[in-house]
This record gives C-alpha cells, structure tokens and sequence, in this order.
C-alpha cells in the first residue's frame, strides 16, 4: 500500500486517491487514522458540489444502490439516496419492515434474495447490532453500515469528523465532549473511535445509568456532571436520548434530564468561548438540547452536518465502489 | 442574635471521644466553647446543670408524621413535641405521606411548612426513590437532592426489582444521594406477621424468616458494589443481615446501616400474649438477634440506631393480631430506650450517642450533632439515671402506640436546645 504523511493536507489535489482496501465500510475500528483521512480527503472534493447548478457526476454510472432499512430513518436513508444519485448510481430505497420482516423471513433469507438482483452497493440500517456485518458475510457486493443496533454508525462519525475538520482545520489536539444517552448510541462509540484516532481529546458525558459499563476504557474521559466534562471543549456534540431503545426508567424525567444533562446557552458557557454545537439528529428539544443554542447559527453545526452527510456518503460510496464493489474480496 | 448561655457543671458526652468528661459548655446560636470554659460574656445566661449529662441533639433518620395526608396520626406540631421531649433535635420524614413526598414541590413544602410548626425541631424530609413508592421507575433523584432532599428511601415498601434499585444506585452517585433500602424480601415476607420460629408457631401466626431480610441484604451490598452507589440498609431486625454487611464494609463497598431502639431492647417475647403494640416491620426477633444488633452497634458495625418512629392510632392497633397495623411510635422512648443499653452494661455511653448524633450527620453530612466549637448548638440536658414508669397516655405524640407502656425506663430529658434555643424544659 503506497504511504503518505498523516495529517490534514486541504491543499492537496485529489488527483489519485489511494485506492481503498476495504471490501465493505461496517466499522471504524476496522480503519486505521490514515484511511480514515483519506476518506475525508475525497469528501471535500465533492462538497462544492451541492453548491453547483448540476450536482450529477457520473463515476457510478450503471452501478446499483440499494438501501436496506430494517429501522425506519429519514435523514440516513435520503443522504445516501442523494450521495448515490449524485454519483449517477441507480438507486433502490427498501424498507424491510413494511415487508418481508413482517412475513417472517430472516435477515439470511433477505440477504440471499438481494444478493440475487446482484447489487453493487448495499447500504444497510438494522436495530440489531452486529446485523449489518452478519449479512456483509452472505453477499458478494459492498457493504455500508448505515447504523446496526447500538454498535456503530461509520459513515455518521466520518461527516461529523469532517464537518469539524472544515469548520476547524484539524482535529488533532481538539477537546470535544460528547453528551447524553451514551449508552444506547452507536454513533457516540463510532464517533469515540474515529475522533481518538484522530488525536482529539474526546469526553464522554452521561447519567451513570447511560454511560455504558467499561466506557472508561475506550480512550475517552468519563463525567457525570455536564458542567465539568464541558469545561475548555472546543465542540459539544450532543446524542439524541433514544427512548425507543429503553425499557423502564434510565432516568426519572425528561424534565430532570434536560436541567442536568440538556445543553442550553448556561451550560454551554462552560465549555470554550465560541464552542461549537453538534447533533447528529433527530432532535429532542427541550431534553437533550434547548432551541435557543440549536437554532443559534453561530454555533450551531447542525444544518452543516447534514450538508457535509452527502458529500461524505459520495466518497465511502466512490472509495468501496472503486475498491471492492463487485470485485474480489481483499487478498 | 441569640443571648449566650453557659451550662455548668455537667458531664459532656462527646461522640467523638470515648469518655465522659466533666465541663461546661457555652453557646449562642452555635458552640462558642466547651470543656473547661471559666468564664462567661457579661449578660450571659448561666445555667447549672447540677451534675447532669449534656449531648447533642439527637438526629433520628427515620420517623413518619402523618403531614400532609394523615394528621390524625402526627402532625408536624405534635411530632415536633414529642421529639423536643424526647431529645431529637433533627429528624428525617419519610416520604410515605398523602401525596407521596416524589416530587420537588413536596419536598419544599415540607422545609417551609415545618420549621413554622414543629417549635424549633429540625425536619428534614426524606424523598421517595420510585415515583408512588411503587418500586417501578426512579424519582428525579437531582432535583429532589437539590430541593433538599435527605436522602431517597422507598420507606416500608422494599423494591423488589433488583433492576431498578440498580438503576437508581447508579443514577443516585451522580448526586452524592444516599439511599436507604429496607432489606427485605417481599415475597419471602409476605402474609407474615412475626420472628419466624417457636413462639410463632405456638401462638399460630404466620412467620417471617430471617432469611427475608439476609438474602435482600446480600443482594442490596452487590448493586451497591456494582454502582459505586451510597447504600443505606435501613432497620436491620436479624443477625444473619451483619455477616453481608461485615463482608461488604470490608471490602470497602459503601454502605451504612441503621437499628430501630425497639430491635436493640425488646425481642419477639414481647408479642407473646398478642400484643399488637409490640407488632413491628421488621419484626422483632429471636433474644440471640438482639445481643448480636447490641454488639454491632458497639463495634460500629451498625451505624445509626433510629426511633423508626410510626404512629398508628389504636384503632389501627386493637384488632387481631393478623389484622393490627405494624409499627410503634419512638420519638419519647428512642433516649431512654437506648440508655437502658447503657444501665444494662450492653453498650458504652459514648457509644450509644454516637450512633444517635455524630454517625447519622456524617451520613447526612449536617453540621449538627456534635459537642465542638462552631457546631450548632444543639444540645440536650438530660439526667441519665431518673426513674420512671411509661405511661403511653402522657406521650406528646398523636398516636400512643408504643410496646414500652408501663414499663420502668431511665434517663429523662430536662432541657433541650435547638440553635441554642430552648425547645423543651421538663416539668418538675
């Protein structure tokens, strides 16, 4: 594989990529710093793009997409359908639940199915974790994990490492602290691996009863008082508290939960002058985040964070489509 | 501010030293100075004690009042007689009102509504753990600890969900709250009316096995363990409870526990002839399981002893065994009981008032409940060797519901201070 220095390059022309070695993009414990910064390299060639008159290019021409939800999602799901389109794929939206799930068939059983209509990339959401790489094994394309239970959310890391990087430079020697329901969130343990890796000094902040066991060994700090673990952040970025995921009472209230653990302008005073706000949506207003600092576009990197989704969804999309889409897997 | 007083001639029982010592003590509203104090500001109350004892206050961490929702029981006035009476300069309300104190607003208005009623004696309310006590979902344990909660307690009702309670641990060390479990296994327990064992079977009343309450002990120290929580086990009865405990405390797990007056004086013998006034939760039990509660007492191993205070009008009482309310009330009997502990030679002085003062503020971090300069001038006067005969009807308390009536106790109040306020004064 050719080397190159690590660090942010913004300058340099995206003339030959590195071509990508991965089959399938399921983790981000399975990338190492300078695949991920080549990823990110390749996506800030296409965010101009969403700016143009014509936002098509045509390096996936003739291949297929397809979206496999098992977990419904609106943002996820329509980012990769625009990064695919964009990239001139063909692209198919399947939304599992509504139907063969319900007639009971399995995740194998759906996966041969698809494997059938011989796909080049198939994106794929389910509530299990471990799911999307249990299917990743029962099909010849690419595999992209769009979120699989409470495990890891890749691409979601990769456009929030992204966004910071473009709003801040670099990532390196950051302080970013990452708030709420930790304990159920797949992009909070994705976001922990990639940020570390990238040599950010990322906090973790939760009620004791949504930090998961063991977090203290994942590289981040632990605190349970929102006030100190905000302390000198450069970026806050919140977790939606995922209620659905929880049965019976991990907290009392969201009223309690919001006074304590809910980011609003006082609390986020605490953190450095000009931090910045992220979120990887859907919102909870008035539990994990208030209105006043969500809709405050100074600090704010929320709407960005959906704009940087597309052009980082294009580039894991080029990257596995030049890579291993319909190829061989690795040698 | 408060006209200073000096209390001369009096033998001062410092919980944190191991002896009585002879002295005086001079306060205004906090401890200006004591031991050898000589001399006294102009204008000072003098006050001679004629040999008595003085202590501070005592703090009792468990007494319910019927206010709001059941006044015909207790009442914060009434409460706050008898306590006055009784010694207790501060007292923790458990949450089982009507409404359940689960809610900030309670909470508050307990810390407004009874320092205007109780005559200068601390209440200091104790906040429900599960919303209605129902042992499903926790409390908003930070902003009832902010409101100023004591600590969270599910009151008689233990939670017999270990999930929950773990959750609640958990959640609970993000605000340095304690919480007080009662150690016991619902449906070990349940339909059970006494000790489980000889006397129980002779007098046909279902029994409740010492088991009920060590096998909720040992679950209770490992959530405590797995959480980091702050663990409180709340009136242990049985001396299979102090092996978990011993074993926890060692290994640095931290919890607490506390003794009711009635569990360390009185055994089961105390129901024989159904005597309903002596028909507690936990029960009382075997003459064994109290000289074991005695001696950990004494070691330290139990940390608090409690009135356990729970006023039950006699209607409540004068019914079949089965049927009569468990609980007795203690504000009055909690000093005398515990000084018979003294007069029997079952436990030192310094000792018993320890876990009356000194050990309950440390566990609720008050700055009361010690003889030191700077500290609130709570204090008790009290002649340690008066005899007398209890007669329920003179109690102070709303309800009379107490297994000593008619028995000879030691020991009476004669003056109690709060702030360096008088709040009692016997009757002579």
């Amino acid at each position: 594989m050719a080397q190159r220095p690590t660090g942010v390059k913004k300058t340099e022309p995206r003339a030959s990529p590195v071509r990508f070695r991965h089959k399938h993009l399921l983790a981000i414990a399975d990338l190492n710093r300078f695949e991920i910064e080549s990823l990110l390299d390749r996506a800030e060639a296409f965010a101009p793009l969403a700016e143009k008159k014509i936002k098509k290019l045509d390096v996936l021409r003739g291949r297929t997409l397809i979206n496999l939800f098992f977990e419904n999602s609106t943002r996820t799901q329509s980012s990769f359908e625009l990064a695919g389109k964009r990239m001139g794929a063909d692209v198919v939206n399947m939304s599992v639940r509504a139907s063969s799930v319900a007639k009971g068939e399995t995740l194998i059983d759906t996966a041969t199915t698809l494997n059938a209509m011989r796909p080049d990339l198939l994106v794929v959401r389910h509530s299990a974790s471990g799911a999307v790489e249990l299917l990743a094994q029962k099909v010849d394309c690419a595999v992209i994990n769009a979120g699989d239970g409470k495990h890891e959310h890749p691409t979601q890391a990769l456009l929030d490492a992204f966004t910071i990087r473009e709003r801040l430079g670099q990532i390196e020697g950051l302080v970013i602290a990452i708030c709420g329901d930790v304990l159920h969130s797949r992009v909070a343990r994705s976001n922990v691996a990639l940020l570390t890796m990238l040599g950010a000094q990322v906090r973790l902040i939760a009620p004791p009863t949504l930090m998961p066991q063991g977090a203290q060994s994942w590289g981040a700090q632990v605190f349970h008082h929102m006030r100190q673990g905000l302390k000198g952040a450069d970026v806050v970025m919140m977790l939606r508290v995922q209620t659905e995921r929880m049965q019976g009472g991990y907290f009392p209230s969201p009223r309690e939960f919001f006074w304590f653990y809910g980011l609003d302008e006082d609390k986020l005073k605490h953190a450095k002058p000009g931090a910045l706000v992220m979120h990887p949506g859907p919102m909870n207003r008035g539990i994990e985040i208030d209105s006043s600092v969500a809709d405050n576009p100074n600090v704010s990197l929320i709407e960005t964070q959906v704009r940087m989704g597309v052009a980082m969804r294009m580039a894991v999309l080029e990257a596995l489509a030049e890579g291993g889409a319909n190829a061989p897997a690795e040698p | 501010m408060t006209r200073p007083t000096l209390i001369k001639n009096a033998k001062l029982i410092d919980p944190a030293k191991q002896r009585v010592e002879d002295g005086a003590i001079l306060f205004d509203d906090k401890i200006l100075d004591v031991g050898s104090v000589t001399s006294a500001p102009d204008g000072a109350n003098i006050v001679d004690a004629a040999g008595h004892y003085l202590a501070p206050g005592l703090i009792d961490m468990r007494v319910v009042i019927g206010e709001p929702g059941a006044e015909h029981k207790e009442t914060f006035k009434s409460a706050g007689r008898a306590a006055a009476a009784g010694g207790v300069t501060t007292l923790v309300m458990m949450p089982n009102t009507t409404p359940v104190i689960d809610d900030q607003s309670l909470v508050d208005f307990v810390l407004r509504r009874a320092p205007e009623r109780t005559g200068g004696v601390r209440i200091i309310p104790a906040a429900a753990l599960t919303k209605h006590l129902d042992g499903a979902l926790m409390t908003e344990i930070g902003l009832l600890a902010e409101a100023g909660a004591a600590f969270f307690t599910n009151g008689d009702a233990p939670i017999a969900d270990s999930r929950v309670l773990r959750r609640a641990l958990s959640y609970a060390t993000a605000f340095g709250a304690l919480v007080a479990h009662r150690p016991e296994d619902p449906s070990l327990a349940a339909g059970g009316v006494m000790h489980e064992g000889e006397l129980a079977a002779r007098l046909g009343l279902p029994g409740i096995a010492a088991a009920a309450e060590s096998i909720m002990v040992e679950r209770d120290v490992q959530l405590a363990e797995l959480t980091g929580g702050r663990l409180l086990l709340d009136m242990l009865s049985s001396a299979r409870s102090l092996g978990p405990l011993a074993r926890a405390k060692q290994a640095g797990v931290r919890v607490s526990a506390s003794v009711s007056i009635h569990h360390l004086v009185l055994n089961e013998h105390d129901v024989d002839g159904y005597r309903t006034f002596a028909k507690l939760s936990p029960p009382l039990r075997s003459e064994e399981d109290r000289i074991a509660l005695c001696q950990a007492v004494s070691d330290g191993l139990i940390d608090v002893i409690v009135s356990g205070h729970d006023p039950r009008p006699a209607e409540d009482k004068r019914l079949p065994f089965e049927e009569a309310a468990f609980g007795a009330v203690g504000l009055e009997t909690l000093l005398p009981g515990a000084l018979s502990l003294h007069h029997k030679g079952e436990a030192e002085l310094n000792t018993i008032f320890r876990a009356m003062t000194a050990k309950p503020a440390e566990i609720l971090n008050l700055p009361q409940g010690r003889l030191v300069k700077g500290a609130p001038a709570d204090i008790i006067e009290i002649d340690i060797g008066a005899p007398f005969k209890l007669d329920s009807d003179t109690l102070r308390s709303k309800s009379k519901n107490t297994p000593f009536d008619d028995k000879l106790l030691q020991g009476k109040v004669e003056r109690t201070f709060v702030s360096g306020r008088i709040v009692f004064t016997a009757e002579r």
